[in-house]
C-alpha cells in the first residue's frame, strides 16, 4: 500500500508526529518554549498526574514540539514511542538507569563512542554498575560474558573508530537467549540506513546531534523503544513488572503490555534525573529530519568518491571504511547496510604526528573540529587531539596510529573535497621529507 | 490486578490501579482481535479512579489469560456472564471494541437483567472480514497485522495517548498485535478472532434482546468498521446514542478523551 494511511520513509520525515496547528493554522511545526501547561480543571490535573488522562503537564516531562519529534523518530525507525533527551549521552544513561540498579552488569561493544566508553567504564562503575567489553565480531565471546545479574547487551550499528558492524541479529539473539535485551547506538547510520529493529534490537538511541539535525546547530538525544522485548517473560527486571512505590505502585508492564520501558523512563527517568531536551532543540532536530533522506543520500555518495580517492592515494596506508573490500566488515555491511556504511571513517597516513598535524592543518574546505554528522565537511587527528595524552602502544591497542585521520564527510561538491585532501596530503608529505 | 478463576481457567483482569470494591458499581471492558487489556489503559484508569470497579480482561488464550481462545462470539459472551459469577458481580456494564463490543451485545442479550449499560466501541454489523485477510491471518501473520494496523488508524498525527506524549500509534498498536499473537502457540487468536467475528449472525437478534441503554462510539474515519455499518444495531436499539469521534477503528488510542467522555457521561444516564 501507499499514501497517508501507510506512506514511506520520506513522508514520514516530513508528517509523522505533526499536522497543520489547530490554533493557529501553522504549517510547521511550532516551537512550545513553555515551562508549564495551563490545567482545563482540578479534575483534569488530577488525571494528568494519575495517568487517567494523557497531556502535557511540565516541560521536563513533555511538551508538544518534543513529542512530534518523539512521535516521527519512532515512526522512521520503527518503534512504539521515542524519549527525547538533553543530549545522546544522556539517551544512554537514562536507557541504563531505567533498566537497572548497582549489582547490575552490562556487556557491551569494544568498538564505542569514547563518552559511551566513559560512562560504561568509570562513571556507572562507580555507580555499582559494571561492565564486560567485548569486541563487536566475537560473538563467543559476548555469550561467554553473560553473568546471572546481566541486564543489558549494547553496542553500535558501526562501532568507533573502525567502523565494525554490529552482527545485530545474532548478538541480539544471544541477548534474548539471556534474558536481556540488545541496546543499539545507531548515531553514525541513522534509520536511512538500518533500522535495528527489523533486524533484532530492542531499544535504539541516537545522538541526534549528528545526522538527524545534521547542521551542527544543535546538542540533543533521543531513545526508542521497538516494543518487542518481553520484560515479564524475561524475569529480570522488576523495575518494570512489580510495583514502583515511586510512581502510584503502578506496575508499568500491566499498564502497557508493550511500552513498560518507556512509561517507566519518562515517569522516573526525565522526572528525577531531568536531562530534558529543550523545545528548540526538538525543533532544530525536526528540521534537520525532514531532509535526512536527501542528506544521506548525499552523504553516501561523498563518502563512496572519498574513499575510492584516498585508497588509491600512496601516501595512504589504509582506509578504514566497509565499503571496501578488505575490510573486515565488508560483507556484513553489504548485508546490513546496502545503501552504505556511514560517512564517518578513519584512514591512516604513512607519516609522522606532526605529519598528521600538518594535514589537517592545510584543509581548507574540512573544518577541523570535535564532531562528527555535520553537513559540513568535517576533520580531527586523534594522536594529537582526543588522544594525545595517549602513549604509541596505547594508541596502537585502540587501532589508532600517528597518522591516523578521522573524516565525517559532508554535503560539499565532491571535487573540492577531493581537491582539499589532495593538496593536504601533498603538504604533508613534504613535511616528512 | 486480579485473577479470577472462571470456567477453570486463570482470567486476568486490569483493575486501573485500584482493588475491587464490592460496594462500587462494575464495568467490564472487552478488547478486540489480537489486544489485550491494555488499550483500555486511560478510559479504566480514569473511571476506577472516579467511583467504578473496573474489570479490563485479556480474553482467554490471550496473554496474560490461561484457557482457550473463544471461537465464537456465544462462546465469548458465555465467558463474560462466567467471569461475572467469578468476581460476584450481579451488574455490570459492559464495554466492548470491535470484537468485543459483539461480545459485550450477545453478553448483554443473553442475560439482560445483569447488564446496566452496554458500550459498543468501534462497531458494525455484520462484522465480516475479506476472506484475503482470514487467509493472511494463517499463512501471513505478520503482513495481515500491517493491513489491519493501517486500516486501524486515521492519522500520522495522534494526541498524547495511552503511554503519553511521544506515542507513535502505529508502532505501539503492531507491537501489541506481535506481542498477542506470540503469547499463545497452541491456536492462532489472530485466525479465531476474526472468524467469529465473520461468523457472528446473531447481532439484530441479539440487540433486540438488550433492555440496557446502549452507547455506539463510532469513528469518523475508521476503515475497519464504518461508522454506517453500525446502523442496522443503532436502529435496533430501544435506547441507543451515538458518539461519533474523529478517530479511526483505534479509537480508544487516537481519541482516548473523546471515548472516556462519551462513556463518563453516558454512565451518568
Amino acid at each position: 500500500m501507499s499514501g497517508y494511511s501507510d506512506p514511506g520513509f520520506d513522508t514520514l520525515a516530513l508528517h509523522a508526529g505533526a499536522a497543520p496547528d489547530p490554533a493557529t493554522g501553522a504549517r510547521a511545526v511550532p516551537i512550545h518554549l513553555t515551562t508549564s501547561f495551563v490545567f482545563e480543571s482540578s479534575d483534569q490535573a488530577a488525571a494528568l498526574f494519575n495517568l487517567e488522562r494523557a497531556g502535557h503537564v511540565y516541560s521536563r516531562i513533555s511538551n508538544p514540539t518534543n513529542a512530534v519529534l518523539e512521535q516521527r523518530i519512532s515512526a522512521l525507525e520503527g518503534g512504539i514511542g521515542a524519549i527525547t533527551t538533553a543530549s545522546g549521552q544522556a539517551a544512554l544513561h537514562l536507557s541504563i538507569a531505567t533498566l537497572m540498579g548497582a549489582g547490575s552488569h552490562i556487556v557491551a561493544s569494544t568498538a564505542l563512542y569514547g563518552g559511551s566508553q566513559n560512562l560504561l567504564h568509570y562513571t556507572m562503575r562507580r555507580f555499582g554498575i559494571e561492565t564486560t567489553f567485548v569486541k563487536p565480531g566475537d560473538i563467543d565471546g559476548w555469550r561467554a560474558a553473560v553473568r546471572p545479574n546481566t541486564k543489558l547487551f549494547f553496542g553500535e550499528t558501526v562501532g568507533n573508530p573502525g567502523l565494525d558492524v554490529l552482527d545485530i541479529e545474532t548478538v541480539s539473539g544471544i541477548a534474548h537467549e539471556a534474558g536481556v535485551p540488545l541496546l543499539v547506538d545507531s548515531t553514525l547510520t541513522s534509520p536511512w540506513l538500518i533500522k535495528p529493529f527489523e533486524h533484532g534490537a530492542d531499544l535504539v538511541y541516537h545522538s541526534a546531534t549528528k545526522f538527524l539535525s545534521g547542521h551542527g546547530t544543535v546538542i540533543g538525544g533521543l531513545v526508542v523503544d521497538g516494543g518487542s522485548f518481553d520484560w515479564d517473560k524475561s524475569g529480570k527486571f522488576p523495575e518494570l513488572t512489580e510495583p514502583y512505590e515511586g510512581f502510584h505502585n503502578m506496575v508499568f508492564s500491566q499498564e502497557s503490555t508493550v511500552g513498560a520501558f518507556l512509561l517507566r523512563a519518562r515517569r522516573e527517568g526525565l522526572r528525577d534525573f531531568g536531562a530534558c531536551m529543550s523545545p528548540h532543540s526538538a525543533w532544530l532536530i525536526l528540521q534537520g529530519i525532514e531532509t535526512l533522506s536527501l542528506r544521506m543520500e548525499r552523504h553516501m555518495s561523498n563518502t563512496r568518491k572519498v574513499v575510492d580517492f584516498l585508497a588509491a592515494n600512496p601516501f595512504v596506508s589504509r582506509v578504514g571504511h566497509p565499503l571496501l573490500e578488505t575490510h573486515p566488515s565488508h560483507a556484513l555491511a553489504q548485508k546490513l547496510l546496502p545503501r552504505g556504511a556511514g560517512s564517518v571513517f578513519s584512514f591512516d597516513l604513512k607519516g609522522s604526528r606532526e605529519q598528521g598535524k600538518k594535514f589537517v592543518e592545510t584543509l581548507k574546505v574540512f573544518s577541523h573540529l570535535a564532531n562528527v554528522g555535520d553537513c559540513r565537511s568535517l576533520v580531527i587527528h586523534p594522536a594529537s587531539t582526543t588522544h594525545f595524552r595517549m602513549s604509541d602502544d596505547a594508541l596502537a591497542a585502540g587501532g589508532i596510529t600517528q597518522g591516523t585521520i578521522r573524516l565525517s564527510i559532508g554535503l560539499e561538491d565532491p571535487e573540492d573535497l577531493i581537491d582539499d585532501l589532495k593538496r593536504a596530503l601533498k603538504t604533508a608529505e613534504k613535511a616528512g621529507a | 490486578m486480579m485473577e479470577l478463576l472462571v470456567n477453570g481457567s486463570k482470567t486476568y483482569c486490569y483493575t486501573g490501579g485500584k482493588a475491587f470494591d464490592a460496594a462500587k458499581p462494575t464495568m467490564i471492558f472487552i478488547h478486540g482481535v489480537l489486544n489485550d487489556h491494555s488499550v483500555w489503559i486511560l478510559q479504566t484508569r480514569y473511571l476506577a479512579n472516579h467511583g467504578y470497579n473496573v474489570l479490563a480482561l485479556d480474553l482467554p488464550g490471550h496473554c496474560r489469560s490461561a484457557g482457550t481462545p473463544p471461537a465464537s462470539v456465544e462462546e465469548a459472551a458465555d465467558f463474560i456472564i462466567a467471569l461475572m459469577d467469578a468476581a460476584g458481580v450481579a451488574k455490570a456494564a459492559l464495554v466492548g471494541h470491535s470484537f468485543g463490543s459483539l461480545i459485550a451485545l450477545e453478553a448483554a442479550a443473553r442475560a439482560p437483567q445483569r447488564v446496566s449499560h452496554l458500550v459498543m466501541v468501534g462497531t458494525a454489523y455484520p462484522m465480516k472480514v475479506s476472506p484475503l485477510l482470514l487467509e493472511n491471518s494463517i499463512s501471513q501473520p505478520t503482513k495481515a497485522i500491517d493491513m489491519v494496523n493501517t486500516f486501524s488508524h486515521s492519522t500520522l498525527a495522534p494526541p498524547p495517548s495511552t503511554l503519553g506524549p511521544g506515542t507513535w500509534l502505529y508502532g505501539g498498536s503492531r507491537a501489541l498485535m506481535r506481542r498477542v499473537l506470540a503469547s499463545n502457540t497452541m491456536a492462532n487468536v489472530f485466525h479465531t478472532g476474526f472468524k467469529a467475528c465473520d461468523d457472528y449472525r446473531n447481532g439484530e437478534a441479539a440487540m433486540a434482546q438488550v433492555q440496557a441503554p446502549t452507547l455506539f462510539v463510532l469513528g469518523r474515519q475508521d476503515q475497519m468498521t464504518p461508522s454506517k455499518a453500525a446502523q442496522s444495531l443503532v436502529s435496533k436499539a430501544i435506547k441507543g446514542r451515538v458518539a461519533l469521534l474523529d478517530a479511526g477503528h483505534a479509537l480508544m488510542t487516537e481519541a482516548p478523551d473523546g471515548v472516556l467522555f462519551a462513556i463518563r457521561d453516558f454512565l451518568k444516564t
